[in-house]
Order: structure tokens, then sequence, then C-alpha cells
């Protein structure tokens, strides 16, 4: 059964429906309603590094719908530290469960997992790779506040080379026509094939290094951490880092239906003062993992979503 | 009399593999991904830049004493996607083999990324690229999608 590899597993038509879907599991997700699409299914959590929000949603998303969920725990106590390979983890989990959410440290695990698996795999970030089901819930969240996906102009800043984050999300912007900005150091520039590929595609890309002078007239500004490990020394990191950092001073002449992501840990590249303006969209990102990744182990396990989610669904 | 024009470049090859069209300047790279290099001990004659009404200019490779086989003809595909391969007994064409790179190649080189999941020599499932482009030549790992350079697949030969 096909899992969610990439965002090229999904048509435009088919996301549109996941985020439609999700946007009617709405009350579920903030547990206002119980609904339970998925009882007597059960998810696997392969995280074979450390994860907070990606794993905790995922199980979150499977337990509101009243699923079960198995995990593989700690990495150190698991059999992949005996010298398992992965294809034999998967064989394992595969028996015990009815769809995978995973991520891995080594590029192409997730496709790989996958080729070895009866049930969908969702890839929740493999090495610097793709990261589909967090495109999903930014996706779900940018429609969320500016009601469409065609034609935005998103300004993505920080850490472009190695967030895997903005590179699935960059590829499936394009695919509805939206204009991007990549505004991150030159260290860490988005990759060239993944520009190129961008192009190729027929988008509209800007590179700079100048992110203030490229939110004006944004419509989406996505912040992302640059890790000081990625510096030779500390004083360069401090010089690059210090020009992606959003402040609320520098909002003052955004457009007002601005907003403002962050896949999350952030450390100081977005201000506390920031958190109370009306652009600040980060915890609610958050939350959207949870909706998001509902509709789309529902969609992935052929279980429909009923049309009137209200009077299907029961108190708590 | 043969003036100096018409004479052959190379001599006719008793026993042995004959692979011509190759593109100008790629018979090096065919020798390296056929694994045949100096300490090799079979009998090699090259030839490089020689015209073609075809292709206007040509490579040929004789090997002596080796025909080769299919695994090896796959190789071959990625770097002399044309080529023509004649096997040779008695100085007359045996065989004629086709090559085909098709749009996958399966278990002929490994992806050169270095963090790629097919890195692990354990894992048991089938090395696979993707072909996206024949001209020029455009490979991606099915598993990573990173793109491949020819000259780095070469030293990746299974």
């Amino acid at each position: 059964m096909a899992g969610l590899i990439t965002m090229d597993d999904l048509t435009n038509e088919q996301i549109i429906k996941i985020l439609d879907d999700a946007t009617r599991l709405l009350p579920v997700a903030k547990g206002e309603l119980f609904l339970p699409l998925l009882q007597g299914r059960i998810l696997g959590n392969l995280f074979f590094e450390p994860s907070t929000r990606t794993r905790m949603s995922f199980e979150t998303a499977m337990k509101r719908l009243g699923g079960e969920v198995v995990n593989l725990g700690d990495i150190k106590n698991s059999s992949v530290v005996k010298g398992e390979t992965l294809f034999d983890t998967i064989q394992m989990v595969d028996g015990y469960t009815d769809i995978i959410a995973m991520r891995h440290p080594r590029q192409g695990a997730a496709q790989y997992a996958q080729d070895s698996a009866r049930v969908p795999i969702m890839n929740g970030g493999d090495g610097a790779g793709h990261h589909p089901t967090q495109t999903m819930l930014d996706l779900f969240t940018i429609r969320q506040a500016h009601g469409t996906l065609e034609g935005l102009k998103v300004v993505l800043a920080g850490d472009l080379r190695y967030g895997r984050t903005v590179h699935s999300l960059s590829h499936a912007l394009t695919r509805f026509g939206c204009q991007l900005i990549f505004a991150s150091p030159k260290l860490l520039k988005m990759p060239t094939e993944i520009v190129s590929d961008l192009r190729e595609s027929g988008a509209n890309v800007v590179e700079t290094e100048d992110l203030l002078g490229s939110i004006n007239d944004a419509d989406v500004v996505y912040m992302t951490r640059i890790q000081k490990e990625r510096f030779v020394d500390e004083d360069e990191y401090a010089r690059c880092a210090g020009g992606y950092k959003l402040h609320a001073d520098n909002l003052a002449d955004v457009k007002s239906e601005m907003i403002i992501m962050h896949p999350l840990p952030r450390v100081d590249e977005i201000h506390a003062s920031v958190d109370s303006t009306r652009h600040a969209c980060y915890f609610n990102q958050a939350f959207n993992g949870v909706v998001a990744r509902m509709a789309l182990i529902c969609y992935l396990l052929g279980v429909t979503v009923p049309v009137d989610v209200e009077s299907e669904g029961g108190a708590l | 009399m043969p003036n100096e024009h018409s004479m052959r470049r190379v001599t006719a090859i008793r026993n042995g593999t004959v692979v011509d069209h190759i593109p100008s300047g790629q018979a090096l790279r065919v020798l390296e991904m056929l694994g045949i290099g100096g300490k090799s001990s079979v009998p090699v004659s090259l030839v490089m830049n020689v015209p073609s009404k075809k292709m206007g200019a040509k490579d040929i490779i004789k090997v002596e004493d080796r025909e080769l086989t299919q695994t090896e003809l796959d190789r071959l595909a990625l770097v002399a996607p044309d080529a023509h391969v004649a096997i040779i007994r008695a100085y007359s064409v045996a065989e004629k083999l086709t090559i085909n790179l098709g749009t996958e190649v399966l278990n002929v080189v490994r992806c050169t990324f270095s963090n790629c999941i097919t890195t692990n020599l354990r894992e048991p499932l089938p090395h696979r690229l993707k072909v996206i482009g024949r001209d020029p030549l455009h490979i991606r790992c099915h598993y990573c999608g990173r793109p491949q350079d020819l000259d780095e697949l070469i030293k990746n030969v299974l």
C-alpha cells in the first residue's frame, strides 16, 4: 500500500482533499468531539533519531481518532544497536501495525522502508531529504490563514541547506504557483540541485541574503533555526545568524495578514516580542500537526472522513 | 595497394569483443566501467576520436580473448548507451549484442551519496538508479533522490 515518502506522491487534488478532511476534523483534534474512525488500527512510530513534535503529533492524531500506537522506543534499547538492518526492522513492524510513521538519519530510508513494507510508510524526515508530513501541516496552516495556497509570496529564511522542512515545502508551494524568496547566509543556501529542480518546474525563485528587506510584501515568512555547529567558529555564526532574526520592531511595515511560521524548536531567530503580534503563527502551526496527520492517516488507510463530522462525532 | 588513410587503425582480433560507436572521448571511461585497467592481462586495443558518418567522431575498443557478459553490458549502458557490441570468434562476428539503458539501472552501481541508506552494505534491497534523461545523462538514486555524477558512479560499480 502506498505511503507518503515525498510530496510527489500526492497530486494537488489529493493535497486539497486531505486539507479539506483536516479542516472538518478540527473539533476532533481539539478534543471537542470523539470520532473513532481509526478504532482497531495500530500506528507504528519508528523514530531512529530524536523527535518531539512529529512523534507526539502522530501519536495524538492516532489516539484522537480511537487508534492505538506502538513505539520503537529509545533506539539505544532496540535491535538497531545490535546491527539489525532497516529491512529487518520494517519486516517486523510491518507485521505488528497497519501504518508506520518513520524518521531516520539516512536519506532515502523512507523509500527503502516503503519498498520493504506492506503497510503505508509516512516519512517523518530522512536525513536532509524530505519531510512531507510537515509540509502537509504547513500547507494546512497557510491555507487556514490565507484561504488559498495559490499565488502567495513566501519567504523561506535561515538554514535552507540542511533544513529538510523547507526542501519539501518549497517543492509543494511551487506546484501551487507561489513565488519563493530564499533568504539565507551563503553557507546555508538552498542546495543548487533543489533550486534548479524548482526552476525547471516553473518556479519563480529569488535568492537573497537580506531577510528584513524581503518581508514587507510577503504573505508568509517561514523561519528556520540556524545551528551553531554548521559554522567553523562562533564569531562567524554570530555574524551570519544575526541577520536572520525577527523582532516585533521589524514588523511595522509588513502586510497585516502576513503570517510568521517556524517548524520549531526556535532558539533566538524569533524574539518573544513577536509572539503577541497577529503575525505569530508557529504555535498554531505546531497544533495543526495533529489535525493534518489525522487526515493523512485516514487518507492512506482508505478511511473516509465524514462530510458532517459534527453529527457523526460523539461527546467525550 | 591501400594508402595510409584506408588502412585499419587496429588489426582484426581472432576472439574477443569489439565495442564500436562509443561517444568520442569516452573509451577510457568504458574501460574503467568494465574494470579493464593497466593490470589486466588481456590485450586491449583502443582508438579515440576516429571519424564516423553517424556520430561525427567515435571511439572503438577491442578486447581480446574476453566476451562481455550481460552484467558488463549493463554497466556499459551508462557510459555508451548507443554503442554496438560484437562478439568475435575465429575472426568473424559470432553475435551482436544489444545495449539497453532502460528507465532503471538495477544492481549495477551504488548511489554515490555518502548518507544514502544504501551505503549500509548489509541492507538487502537492490541498488536502484532511475534514468531521468539520456542526453545529457541524468540519473538519480531511487531511494535518496540525489542526482549522480558519472565520474563518481564509475568508482561505485558493483
